[in-house]
């Protein structure tokens, strides 16, 4: 079997036992979207309040939010195998995992996929549609197509983000709690556009965590603004690669990982 | 009595056992609390508009909100809910105690714990964080000891609302919504996502008479100075009437559904 299709397989039994039990799934998903919707209320209050943020409006801060969560739920729906690692680790069931014949990227991917999170992903793209829906865009093929890579970008970044996380757990048998400030903490950060923040904290999400290349670099671009960090405009539309090279450099990191992982013996 | 002091001991025993997990949360909410800071930072300095509070204030706050957080009603008691997921619920029963009252001690040492070990070293760090990130001691003494006095009331109250969400567990289908929609509305009503000063001014008489405000908003415009101490006795009375109510609502709770639990043997 073909790895895709044997993905596609993995995926389907994970669908199956969690549609199991109906009602109570069709609560959970609506209770994660309210959840959701009335975090981005708060944003409103503060817009309410203070009228503008540093030049930008409540459109504009929505299009950040709606990207950048919609990449975020739909990473942690299909990453959920490396975002639950620990368990695979302490319990010894990653044992099985090298025992087969695939490669345990693939395996560790088709472990789990949550479908909870769809109510974030309904609830970034409500967002996102309001936001675009109140500003007039001169929209291109071209601007289309950066928006969809620029999610893309993001899904690609925080899975291997969570890729890191797991690898991690191949030393410390647990999920080490300081990645949540990259994976939770790069939401909240990146929600917000990044030059309102001081140059020190921009830099890690431009040069370490590259969360603003999936989604500053790219809304500028979009929106046609100019930049008050002063990129260069060209970076704009390639930006969304730098989630490609993250992946890539995350599984790498999870093949040195792989290669020194000693079983819990449990 | 006594019993009920014995396991609010033991448990308090037992998480400090277990410090590490009860310390965790610490690098994420020093990080969420600095990103708050900076997005405070940027609003504040984009409006003239006069705010119902100052940006020192709107700091504090937001370092008071990651000092308390795990204090907050946000999750019921994992090991409550995994004796009814399993059935062994049915020892509880059996025991001469009262299970409203066993459960709700149980949650009152699982809510301080976190506080005294993650909560404290958050404190300290964010007072002596240098100027504009940092937050202030409280205003005055007066000030100081009313915020420990509404605390400790929050505390109660919250560990009240921790209990309805356990008991709501017993009911599959709507427990599971209950475990999503109270958390949500405890973080939003309570001013955690955002104090509930910057709300519309319509919508405060209803904030402050919902049992909510008294969990986090209360004690904080204590510590910051926005309600003299004062004001201490009447909001002390309506937390401890909201307190009452909704332990009533769990007895009540609690009652109809051992009166129709079905054990499924194993």
């Amino acid at each position: 079997m073909d790895p895709i299709r044997l993905y596609l397989e993995y995926i389907g039994t994970s669908l199956r036992q969690q549609l199991q039990y109906r009602a109570s799934f069709i609560m959970m998903t609506i209770g994660y979207f309210l959840v959701c919707v009335i975090e981005f209320f708060g944003i409103w209050v503060l817009f309410s309040r203070f009228g503008s943020l540093q030049g930008w409006t409540i459109a504009e801060v929505a299009l950040f939010y709606g990207m950048i969560n919609s990449a975020f739920a739909i990473s942690l729906s299909i990453g959920r195998g490396f975002d639950s690692f620990a368990l695979q680790v302490r319990g010894g069931d990653f044992d099985r995992t090298l025992l087969r014949p695939r490669t345990t990227f693939l395996q560790v991917l088709g472990h789990d996929f949550q479908l909870l999170r769809v109510g974030r992903l309904m609830q970034g793209i409500v967002v996102l549609s309001w936001g675009l829906s109140n500003l007039a865009i001169a929209w291109t093929m071209a601007k289309v197509a950066l928006l969809v890579l620029a999610v893309l970008g993001g899904v690609l970044l925080f899975t291997g983000l969570l890729v890191i996380q797991a690898t991690m757990c191949f030393w410390s048998t647990q999920s080490l709690e300081v990645m949540n400030c990259l994976t939770d903490g790069g939401v909240e950060t990146s929600q917000w556009p990044i030059p309102i923040y001081n140059q020190w904290f921009v830099n890690i999400f431009i040069f370490a965590i590259p969360l603003a290349c999936v989604n500053y670099f790219p809304v500028i671009a979009i929106l046609g603004r100019g930049d008050v960090l002063h990129s260069p405009p060209w970076l704009r539309w390639v930006s969304p690669i730098a989630g490609v090279l993250f992946l890539a450099l995350s599984l790498v990191f999870w093949r040195f990982g792989v290669r020194h992982y000693r079983s819990t013996g449990s | 009595m006594n019993a009920y002091l014995s396991i609010l001991r033991l448990r308090f025993a037992v998480q400090l056992q277990y410090r590490a997990a009860a310390a965790a949360g610490f690098s994420t909410q020093l990080f969420f609390g600095l990103v708050k800071v900076m997005v405070f930072m940027a609003f504040y300095a984009s409006s003239n508009k006069v705010q119902p509070m100052s940006l020192q204030q709107a700091i504090t706050y937001s370092w008071l909100v990651q000092v308390t957080l795990r204090m907050l009603p946000w999750n019921s008691d994992a090991e409550v809910l995994a004796l009814i997921r399993s059935g062994n619920v049915a020892y509880e029963l059996c025991r001469p105690l009262n299970l409203y009252a066993s459960w709700y001690s149980r949650v009152l040492a699982w809510r301080i714990v976190p506080v005294l070990l993650s909560g404290v070293p958050i404190w300290i760090i964010a007072v002596v964080l240098p100027a504009g990130y940092g937050m202030t001691l409280p205003e005055s003494l007066g000030a100081g000891l009313s915020f420990g006095v509404s605390l400790t009331a929050s505390l109660l109250l919250g560990a009240a609302i921790s209990n309805i969400m356990s008991i709501s567990t017993l009911w599959t289908v709507a427990g599971d919504g209950m475990q999503r929609l109270l958390p949500a509305a405890v973080m939003f009503f309570s001013g955690t996502t955002i104090p509930l000063a910057f709300f519309p001014d319509w919508s405060q008489p209803l904030l402050s008479a919902l049992p909510f405000s008294g969990l986090v908003d209360v004690p904080f415009r204590f510590y910051i100075g926005t309600l003299p101490p004062s004001e201490l006795l009447p909001n002390l009375a309506l937390q401890l009437c909201w307190t009452a109510a909704l332990i009533g609502i769990g007895l009540w709770l609690l009652s109809t559904a051992t009166k129709r639990i079905v054990l499924q043997g194993g």
